[in-house]
């Protein structure tokens, strides 16, 4: 290690469905430096500490949406948070909350991926083209109009931030919602008809109580609150059979 | 045979584990007092329907300093309901721009405060000059 180096506590979740009935916490001793993230200091301890613990990652770049952990008790992504900001004090890391534990920092996610792909998460094209007739045009302030929520990067921190997913698991979520709506703003897409049946169902947009901690703690600032709730108002024009003046420009008529 | 076992968290006292949910519950719960204040003010139009007689000894029993207690607890817990209800207004209208322009929502929010401010202080100048 080099000049400067300090030594940070790193208590880290583990469970290990073979041996353990329940999670508990294991605490390392990590030396790291100043530009050490958490998760730097986790593969710290994987190298050098104790193989067995498992967490997952990628690009260490906030890109990959791979290592949402649960750090001092907030949603963070691993690679984007700094131990340097929690020493002298120790750093506890733990799995995402609402998500069930698989092993130590690793959780289940099938039920978000099965949600995500209920969606459509494409373009359904309101008029089809030839190739002939050539590409899809779109001007700037129509991109404006969605270009936020396709920023998504399915980290998952937005459910670990969300109470009603964990108190309710049947509800779509921060992150399918904000993509659903990505999708219904693009003035490419047919817009609301093609997903309407998400959106209006009692786990769609009315299973979210704006508690708002998604968008806070989203680290690609798509605001997922602000897709699900202004989607409140088109839903119920839905209801009473109204069309949807309130939908952004160029989006479905 | 998988050697799965996933384990599920119990979700016992959520709302106490961050303070950004805490702030949520006050926020929601704030609406329980307001709905109080409503009744007893309905109860003063409804007894005002009674007579002079009926109305006087409702507005005698706010003089109480229960009444005045929770007048004070109300009027704060309204204040920090209009807070939180501009706050979170803009999440729920579509993205507005002006001129090409985004318009915030920190500048949605204030209109919102400044008009509730605007408001209570008219109201109070016409309560205090009739």
């Amino acid at each position: 290690m080099s000049d400067g180096t300090r030594t940070i506590e790193i208590e880290t979740l583990r469970y290990r469905p073979e041996q353990d009935t329940e999670p508990h916490y294991q605490t390392f001793s990590v030396p790291f430096a100043d530009d050490w993230s958490v998760l730097q200091g986790l593969q710290y301890i994987k190298d050098d500490l104790d193989s067995s613990l498992s967490f997952r990652w990628s690009c260490r770049m906030a890109i990959c949406g791979s290592c949402g952990f649960m750090i001092n008790g907030q949603p963070r992504l691993g690679c984007q948070t700094f131990l340097r900001n929690y020493y002298p004090n120790k750093v506890r890391v733990g799995p995402l909350e609402h998500f069930p534990i698989e092993r130590d920092l690793v959780v289940g996610i099938e039920d978000f991926i099965g949600k995500l792909e209920g969606i459509k998460p494409y373009i359904v094209p309101k008029e089809s083209r030839t190739l002939a007739q050539g590409e899809y045009l779109q001007t700037p302030a129509q991109r404006d109009q969605y270009e936020q929520f396709s920023s998504c990067i399915n980290c998952l921190l937005c459910y670990a931030a969300c109470p009603q997913y964990g108190l309710n698991p049947e509800f779509t979520g921060p992150a399918v919602l904000a993509l659903l709506h990505r999708y219904n703003a693009d003035s490419r897409d047919q817009g609301w008809e093609a997903r309407k049946e998400v959106v209006n169902a009692e786990e769609g947009v009315w299973g979210c109580m704006l508690v708002g901690y998604c968008s806070e703690v989203c680290p690609k600032g798509v605001d997922p609150a602000h897709a699900i709730n202004q989607n409140k108002v088109n839903s119920t024009l839905d209801y009473f059979g109204v069309k949807k003046f309130l939908l952004p420009k160029g989006a479905a008529e | 045979m998988s050697a799965r076992k996933p384990y599920v968290r119990p979700m016992d006292g959520w709302w106490r584990r961050n303070p950004f949910f805490l702030r949520y519950m006050v926020r929601e719960s704030s609406a329980v007092l307001l709905a109080i204040y409503a009744v007893i003010l309905l109860t003063g139009v409804f007894r005002l329907s009674q007579g002079e007689a009926a109305y006087a000894a409702w507005f005698a029993a706010l003089t109480c300093p229960f009444s005045i207690l929770f007048h004070w607890v109300a009027l704060l817990t309204v204040c920090y309901h209009a807070y939180t209800w501009w706050k979170v207004m803009p999440k729920t209208m579509p993205m507005l721009v002006i001129g090409g322009r985004r318009i915030s929502e920190v500048a949605l929010s204030g209109i919102g405060w400044a008009a509730t401010l605007a408001m209570s202080v008219a109201v109070y100048a016409l309560a205090r000059w009739a």
